[in-house]
């Protein structure tokens, strides 16, 4: 991971590299405002809602950022690949905190009404599915798992977020009405990240070298 | 307040539209009354008058912010705050609604004449939406029961069909790639249903006229039923033999019926009708409510339903 970091190539963006801590204080900015407007009524007529929504949102986002570094070092030789793992854990930690959302605040820790949502409601039972594919991703973010897993086998279980993804856009298009068009464009984007991958390892034969996942 | 006019002469055959609205922007205007703020754009709330109800409930509002701010209005948008972002472009004024079908006197109100003609009443009623939350809304508006007698239905007549303004030009939702729904937008009831004296147009909020992301002029409220069957912005009520297509219903048969009666018993296929949110209770800690049967209205409209099976006709 870390030996990738840098881009391979002369002619490549010179990002400037910034702190990875730089990366989750950043990626932290819109939970604390919407906890902090939440307890402050700032989240309009539905404040529930409201944050349940966009902490699933922004999981979404964190999760699409993740399948986007990938292309952009292959196609556009810019590389992000030392803020994937984390790009990666703060869409795990926007799942979860919208996952408490639900259990907490939403449901009022009604296990009955949980339990009966998770069988009987596709939607919520794709999101936890989603949420279930993302923990094992987020306890082997670390040089440690890597280690003891070995790379072939960690990046096979890394292939796990193309699952999430597609879990994840299912759960918000079967959450709203109708067709609206931003559930719509997500799926589109997660699409494009997924057949270009898909698309590429038809053309391309894999090299046993690269392990990009 | 209450000056009726006999219904089978309309001013409008009379006077020339332009003519009589002119004049009444006129004098209004040199008068100094209220409504007059209505009429020019439709964009400032003008104070209405209107008697208590008995069918008002006690519950606490829902507050003037939240009603105002938190709506499905689909034609400006699919967001909540969508209508009351956009919806200013509407022009509510002049406004006419078209009533015809299987009447026998069809007719074209404006509504300000239908204000002014009707004994506006506040009704302040639970709004029970589909996607599982709440308000309590002091409407202002007249029974729906007291236009349908002025036009005579005949007796072939046992559906209601009500059809929204269609104007893309002033409706910036409805002009989108994938459009939500077929527009415009149309919904219906049985006509025992329409005389319920539960169901009103309501052509104010709060005491004041509608404002636009809340159906101005005027809309209808059903209050036991889901909140989308309060089709807004009313253009056209027509009377017919057969049920008509409703638009969530057409979008989503499935999901969405006809009668679309608050039931805590039987799901959205997607999610539980058993409880909601009331809006403005608790805030983030908001804590569910059972939703009632007919929205609590029962005593009023079960009777309406007896011997229909209302899991298959939801």
């Amino acid at each position: 991971m870390a030996g990738r970091a840098s881009a391979p190539g002369a002619k490549g963006f010179a990002l400037p590299q910034v702190p990875k801590i730089l990366v989750y204080i950043i990626g932290f900015v819109p939970a604390v405002w919407l906890f902090y407007a939440g307890i402050m009524d700032q989240l309009g007529a539905d404040p529930m809602r409201y944050l349940e929504q966009a902490l699933g949102l922004w999981a979404l986002r964190f999760l699409v950022a993740t399948l986007a570094i990938t292309p952009l070092r292959q196609l556009f030789n810019i590389n992000l690949l030392r803020y994937r793992r984390a790009i990666g854990l703060l869409a795990f930690y926007y799942a979860a905190l919208h996952l408490i959302t639900y259990l907490v605040l939403d449901q009022g820790l009604d296990g009955a009404a949980i339990a009966a949502d998770i069988v009987k409601r596709p939607y919520i039972t794709i999101g936890m599915a989603t949420f279930v594919i993302l923990v094992p991703l987020a306890v082997t973010s670390n040089n440690a798992a890597i280690r003891r897993m070995g790379g072939q086998a960690w990046a096979k279980l890394h292939k796990l977020v193309y699952v999430a993804a597609i879990g994840a856009v299912l759960h918000y298009i079967l959450v709203v009405k109708s067709w609206p068009l931003e559930p719509l464009i997500y799926a589109a984007i997660v699409a494009v990240l997924l057949s270009y991958r898909l698309f590429r390892s038809l053309v391309k034969k894999p090299s046993p070298r690269r392990r990009t996942a | 307040m209450l000056i009726r006019r006999p219904s089978d002469i309309l001013p409008s055959e009379i006077t020339p539209r332009e003519v009589y609205l002119n004049r009444r922007q006129w004098m209004t205007g040199a008068a100094g009354l209220a409504l007059a703020a209505a009429l020019p754009g439709g964009l400032e709330a003008a104070p209405l008058q209107a008697g208590k109800s008995p069918f008002s409930t006690d519950e606490k509002l829902t507050s003037r912010e939240d009603v105002t701010s938190y709506n499905n209005f689909y034609e400006f948008g699919t967001g909540k705050d969508d209508p009351a972002a956009k919806a200013k472009s509407l022009k509510t004024s002049p406004w006419t609604v078209k009533v015809d079908g299987m009447v026998g006197k069809p007719a074209e109100f404006a509504v300000e004449d239908l204000i002014k003609s009707s004994a506006l009443e506040e009704r302040i009623y639970r709004m029970r939406c589909v996607e599982g939350w709440s308000m309590v809304i002091p409407w202002v508006g007249f029974p729906l029961a007291d236009l349908i007698k002025r036009v005579e239905p005949l007796g072939s007549a046992k559906y209601v069909a009500f059809e929204t303004a269609y104007r893309p030009e002033e409706m910036p939702g409805m002009d989108t790639l994938f459009p939500v729904l077929e527009w415009p937008y149309v919904e219906g009831l049985r006509l025992d249903e329409a005389m319920n004296p539960l169901t009103i147009l309501a052509v104010g909020l709060y005491g004041e006229t509608l404002p636009n992301q809340n159906g101005a002029p005027i809309r209808l409220v059903v209050p036991w039923k889901y909140g989308f069957k309060g089709i807004k912005s009313i253009t056209r009520i027509s009377f017919v033999d057969k049920q008509p297509p409703t638009s969530w219903n057409k979008q989503a048969p499935s999901e969405y019926g006809f009668y679309a009666n608050v039931n805590p018993s039987v799901d959205h296929p997607r999610w539980s009708q058993a409880t909601e949110r009331r809006i403005g209770e608790g805030g983030l800690f908001v804590k569910r409510r059972p939703t009632l049967m007919f929205n609590g209205y029962a005593e009023q409209v079960a009777s309406l339903y007896t011997g229909m099976d209302l899991r298959k006709l939801y």
